[in-house]
């Protein structure tokens, strides 16, 4: 249990959540959340979008039933935490690119604070939130609203690239880096469904270039040529 | 443990259980990754993931979808193999101090008589040496039968008598049939089973779904269809284990659904000598645990001193 020290909206269906215990979460991990007792029935993967001596922020999009539920919580209230979970990004190397695509910007930002060098590109479709708190970090901040995000970055002018958003942006992002003269790794943080959370139930599953591997606990960030997205 | 006192141990095939919480297949691969959380020796056991002859990828797209109190899975039966699972991962069964129950699987009745064996030969020569890392198969007859055009096993009589037959022949380990709630009769099913020698039943798997997204005109599930599972079957496996329970005189594991020490504990009283947590870990993370405690809660809050005084009440 972690009681909630703040939930707020800062643009139209988009909330930070703030959750009091002591994580040692890295970047592009995640927890498995919930709000309430038995419905829905499964927890909602959120990522790690900031952590402080307090405790771990989240930046979540309202999407359905069960982040419509976290968006009403309020100070003082409960949620479950599992977690962290997944192995986050791996350590960057060289000259760094994070592209964040919708709410897909969320990992970046704790990705970001911990960077000595890192370019930030950020997509929204409507309305751009969190844009203080990204500038405020000190790195370059790109900002694209209604576009293609992934049309600004030169994946040839970095070493190292970090990919988060829908899955059509991360298939670009596949053909892109496939299409570049493949200097940059190129990493994908993947959002499938999952039940589980810990490796356990293969729902999460994604076929990768060995085999099958579990999104949950073998990612969910994986290097661009080597998954099969659907 | 709350008090020592309670007898909450149960008997299948020659096997006891320290209680009745056993942990689904599929729900808790083979067991390592609860076993970061809580303490495994705590449950009464656990089946693993589901495996068969051959590696399989399993299924292709969505394979979760939630819907009201319940879930769809379309899992497929991914799994490494039975030589793999047996290499890889029964150095990790040979530590636990819990009933180890191989889930089997298979497309054709060579498939699991093969898959059997292997198990079987691999239990004897680590016996040899004085080790055990699996203490029982549960032979899932769910799986689509090639031969029969794909239609599963578990649905015919006929079709599922000739798998059980040739398995319980193949294998001197203990022999629990896991029964498809989608079977024409499940009574009838347990019968056969008891009948062809199996010291056990277990019900029930997942009930065949369906989910289709109307915006899209198409089914959310590569497959079409796809398996339901928790609260929202439990009153159908609850009637389907009670059934089942007046039929035959072999223990039966009850299952679907549980959520809670009172729902394990309607397993019992319809007749159930043991009961498996499938979907509630995915609520819980701690479900076998806290499981545990509540249905000794329950003991002692009831004035019950052994299980047996409520089991098959009904
Ligand atoms: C590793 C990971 C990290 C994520 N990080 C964030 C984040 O930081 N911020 C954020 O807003 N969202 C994030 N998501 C997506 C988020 O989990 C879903 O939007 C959310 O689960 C939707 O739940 P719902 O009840 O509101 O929607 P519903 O549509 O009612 O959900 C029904 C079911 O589908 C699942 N589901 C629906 N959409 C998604 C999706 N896009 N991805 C995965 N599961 C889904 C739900 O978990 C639930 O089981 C992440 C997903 C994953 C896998
Ligand atoms: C994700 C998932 C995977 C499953 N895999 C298997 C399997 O490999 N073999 C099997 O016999 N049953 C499998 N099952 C069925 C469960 O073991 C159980 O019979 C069913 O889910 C009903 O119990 P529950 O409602 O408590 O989950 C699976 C269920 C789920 C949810
Ligand atoms: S969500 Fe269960 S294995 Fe990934």
């Amino acid at each position: 249990m972690a009681t909630i020290i703040s939930n707020r909206r800062v643009a139209e269906g988009i909330y930070v959540m703030h959750a009091a215990g002591r994580f040692e979460a890295k970047a592009g991990q995640f927890f498995m959340v919930r709000g309430w007792e038995s419905y829905p029935l499964l927890s909602r993967p959120l990522s790690v979008y900031d952590q402080d001596e307090q405790g771990v922020k989240f930046l979540y999009k309202v999407a359905g039933e069960g982040t419509e539920l976290l968006s009403r919580m309020q100070a003082g209230e409960d949620v479950t935490l599992l977690g962290p979970l997944g192995n986050g990004f791996p350590a960057a190397a060289g000259r760094t690119a994070l592209v964040g695509g919708g709410i897909g910007v969320a990992p970046l930002f704790y990705a970001a604070r911990h960077l000595e060098q890192a370019d930030l590109y950020l997509g929204y479709s409507v309305e751009v939130y969190e844009e203080y708190e990204f500038r405020s970090i000190g790195h370059p901040v790109t900002i694209d609203c209604g576009g293609r995000v992934l049309d600004l970055v030169d994946f040839d002018a970095y070493d190292t690239v970090f990919v988060c958003g829908p899955e059509p942006m991360l298939r670009a992002a596949q053909i892109k880096s496939a299409m570049s003269a493949g200097k940059a790794a190129v990493y994908v943080s993947l959002e499938n469904r999952m039940a589980c959370g810990i490796g356990a139930c293969l729902v999460c599953s994604v076929g990768c270039e060995n085999g099958r591997k579990k999104a949950c606990s073998d990612g969910p960030v994986f290097r661009a040529e080597e998954v099969v997205l659907a | 443990m709350i008090e020592t006192h309670l007898n909450t141990t149960c008997r299948i095939g020659g096997v006891t259980f320290k209680n009745p919480v056993v942990m689904a297949s599929g729900t808790f691969g083979f067991g390592k990754e609860y076993g970061k959380l809580y303490d495994l020796s705590r449950l009464g056991g656990i089946s693993g993931k589901g495996v068969t002859l051959h590696p399989r990828p399993g299924n292709p797209g969505i394979r979760v979808y939630e819907t009201p109190s319940g879930m769809l899975n379309s899992v497929g039966l991914e799994n490494p193999g039975i030589p793999a699972f047996l290499e890889e991962e029964c150095a990790f069964w040979e530590t636990l101090d819990t009933v180890r129950i191989v889930n089997l699987g298979g497309g054709t009745v060579q498939d699991y008589v093969e898959g059997a064996r292997l198990i079987d030969e691999d239990s004897n020569r680590r016996q040899a040496r004085g080790r055990r890392a699996v203490d029982m198969i549960e032979l899932n007859i769910s799986c689509p039968n090639v031969k029969a055009g794909g239609m599963a096993y578990g649905i015919k009589t006929c079709v599922a008598r000739e798998v059980v037959r040739e398995v319980r022949a193949a294998t001197t380990l203990p022999l629990m049939v896991k029964l498809s709630p989608n079977a024409e009769d499940i009574a009838d099913m347990a019968q056969m089973c008891e009948e062809e020698g199996a010291e056990a039943v277990s019900l029930i798997n997942t009930l065949s779904g369906m989910k289709i997204d109307a915006r899209k005109r198409r089914s959310v599930f590569d497959n079409l269809y796809a398996g339901l599972s928790g609260p929202a079957v439990k009153p159908v496996a609850l009637r389907m284990v009670h059934q089942v329970c007046k039929r035959v005189t072999i223990p039966v594991v009850g299952m679907g659904g549980v959520s809670s020490a009172e729902d394990l504990i309607e397993f019992i009283m319809a007749g159930a000598e043991a009961v498996q947590i499938g979907t509630y870990n995915f609520v819980n993370w701690q479900a076998g645990a806290d499981l545990v405690e509540g249905v000794e809660r329950f003991m002692i809050e009831e004035g019950i001193a052994d299980l047996n005084e409520i089991r098959g009440i009904l």
